[in-house]
């Protein structure tokens, strides 16, 4: 091997080793801000609680465990499921302005949300049903009128697809809002559209945990490949992909924890768009490394963006605002930092 | 003697099946360690027999096959490893290394969960080392020049270790210095054993380093055999509807139109 190879070999251990130290890095940092978020909140009074505390005070015990712990669950999974889908959604649609729910699963889960408001009344848990069942009659419209636009290629029909029935919903959800009382429903409706995370239990987190789970072990499980899926289909075919199904499996696989997690916390929006290109600023566009760190990152961000809605003013900020808030600060100093790159 | 890697027998294809064929009761065979030219102009069916050869396309009838057996018998990974593509021009929206992007040739050689091991990532740098950029590894895929990109193509399905290599316009984007630089490439894989299918729409670049040309028109070949032969005045102007002559210069053969 020549010179140049081997000056490469040394630079590639290194650069491998410098992202997996940033990974690893990364992974703590989510564990260290996991505990305090346990200790944070506003009882007794705001700040951190103390070990003697929980160990003594059976409401602050029943406290953190039944109320701050699944809440932060399901932070930390609403955080790694959006970001996860965005990293695969991007990459397959070769856009990095597709966010995760535009395949009609955000519209129909807000279209769902609603109707239940309006028709059904209130419970907590049947809003989570109905946002859960129109997601998914979203992404499922979304692909059978996919089949059936005779324009364009595979990845265009789907993106065309999912702007009508997003439209679709919207529209229908602007009839909703419409016939809503203003004084009862309408703030509802407004609320569950701005996302939140208030109204967590166990059960409720439990029902998340099965599709979610589900859906980002396969998806890390096939981080390298969606590099590959990412290629032209007959690219990708030359390379011994079946580039249809497997593309297919890819994008259930994204969709079924975006779904769960958007019938819980109602739209969280930004997560999904920004964190797989922080998660590129900082590893490059290799998806092996993208997808873990990409889901790492939205874990953090997901679980600050909850402390801070939860903590700063007594009642609740709603999370939705402060994801688009602190993401676009972060999102801008991140695009126009001149160092960016140079962890790469 | 050399003998055929890949026949096509009797071959026809066409995208639309109530429309006319593209590929017409096509005959040929492409010999092992030669380079193969398939001229011809615009809607004769090139990229069509290519994507044929690739196993992309199925033929609507008639035989294809790959070292004696049947093309449509391979798997998808089978025919990953005996079969690579160097696509005309590919968009690339993402920040991959060069390095990375050539790793992606080895996905053939990875089952679905795998990921990429050292070895991988030692072939990938020998096939940078093959199409002379190695230096270039470390590069963003969107910060090299064109030329360089199409020589990364390359490089990923070198990565591939295929018996056969497809490469659909290879000089179409490239400047002088970076065509004379992929004609020698090809030349060099020739001498290493790799059959070249390529499409090419200059006869001059298919006369410098073609073994066997393959002259189609709407679908049907006109002429297939050694290249000096296929490629002469009568049959270009011909195929091409325009007067070409071609002149032998300094010892080489050079396509005077116009």
């Amino acid at each position: 091997m020549s010179a140049a190879t081997s000056e490469a070999w040394q630079q590639i251990y290194a650069r491998n080793g410098h992202r997996r130290w940033i990974l690893l890095g990364l992974a703590a940092g989510l564990v260290t801000l996991f505990v305090l978020s346990l200790l944070v909140g506003r009882y007794p009074a705001p700040g951190f609680i103390s070990w003697q505390r929980i160990s003594q005070d059976e409401l602050a015990r029943l406290l953190v465990l039944n109320l701050r712990l699944p809440r932060l669950l399901t932070a930390l999974l609403l955080g790694s499921s959006l970001s996860a889908a965005g990293t695969v959604f991007q990459m397959l649609f070769g856009n990095p302005l597709v966010e995760p729910g535009f395949l009609g699963v955000s519209q129909g889960a807000a279209f769902g949300a609603a109707l239940c408001i309006v028709f059904l009344g209130g419970s907590a848990v049947l809003i989570q049903g109905m946002a859960a069942l129109f997601a998914c009659a979203g992404l499922g419209l979304s692909y059978l009128l996919a089949r059936r636009i005779r324009y364009g290629g595979w990845v265009l029909r789907l993106v065309l697809a999912g702007i009508a029935v997003s439209a679709l919903f919207s529209a229908g959800l602007g009839v909703l809002k419409y016939m809503a009382d203003p004084l009862r429903q309408l703030p509802e409706i407004t609320f569950w559209l701005l996302g939140g995370l208030s109204a967590l239990t166990w059960p409720r987190f439990l029902s998340i945990l099965p599709a979610t789970a589900v859906g980002l072990l396969v998806l890390l499980l096939f981080r390298w490949r969606l590099n590959v899926l990412a290629l032209s289909e007959e690219t990708a075919f030359s390379m011994g992909a079946a580039p249809t199904p497997e593309r297919l499996v890819m994008l259930i696989a994204a969709v079924l924890p975006t779904a769960a997690v958007i019938s819980v916390a109602g739209m969280v929006g930004w997560v999904g768009l920004i964190m797989p290109h922080i998660a590129r600023r900082l590893f490059g566009s290799d998806t092996r490394y993208t997808l873990p760190a990409a889901m790492l990152l939205g874990g953090l961000f997901a679980i600050l963006c909850d402390d801070l809605s939860r903590t700063v003013l007594a009642g609740e900020i709603p999370l939705g605002i402060l994801t688009s808030l602190l993401g676009a600060v972060v999102f801008v100093g991140l695009m126009t930092s001149p160092r960016a790159k140079a962890t790469r | 003697m050399t003998t055929p890697l890949m026949t096509f027998q009797e071959v026809v294809f066409g995208y639309n099946r109530r429309g006319r064929p593209v590929i017409d009761g096509l005959d040929l065979a492409l010999l092992q360690g030669s380079i193969t030219a398939i001229l011809g102009p615009n809607g004769a069916g090139k990229t069509t027999l290519l994507y044929l050869t690739l196993g992309w396309l199925r033929p609507w009838s008639g035989k294809i096959t790959l070292a004696g057996q049947p093309l449509a018998g391979f798997s998808r990974r089978a025919l990953g490893q005996e079969i690579a593509l160097i696509p005309q021009n590919e968009t690339h929206r993402f920040e991959h290394t060069v390095l990375e992007y050539v790793l992606l040739g080895r996905a053939p050689y990875l089952p679905p969960l795998g990921m990429p091991t050292r070895t991988d990532e030692t072939i990938a740098l020998q096939a940078l080392e093959r199409v002379g950029i190695p230096y270039l590894y470390n590069q963003s895929i969107l910060e090299i020049s064109g030329g360089e990109r199409q020589l990364v193509l390359a490089a990923r399905a070198l990565a591939q270790e295929p018996q056969l290599l497809l490469s659909d316009e290879p000089t179409s984007h490239l400047d002088l210095s970076n065509k004379f630089r992929l004609v020698n490439i090809l030349k060099g894989l020739r001498e290493q054993g790799a059959t070249i299918l390529m499409t090419t729409h200059e006869p001059d670049i298919a006369l410098a380093v073609s073994d066997y040309a393959i002259l189609m028109a709407k679908g049907r070949v006109l002429a297939a055999g050694p290249t000096q032969q296929v490629i002469t005045g009568e049959t270009l102007s011909q195929v091409y509807q325009v007067p070409v002559r071609i002149v032998p210069v300094e010892g080489k053969s050079q396509v005077l139109w116009m």
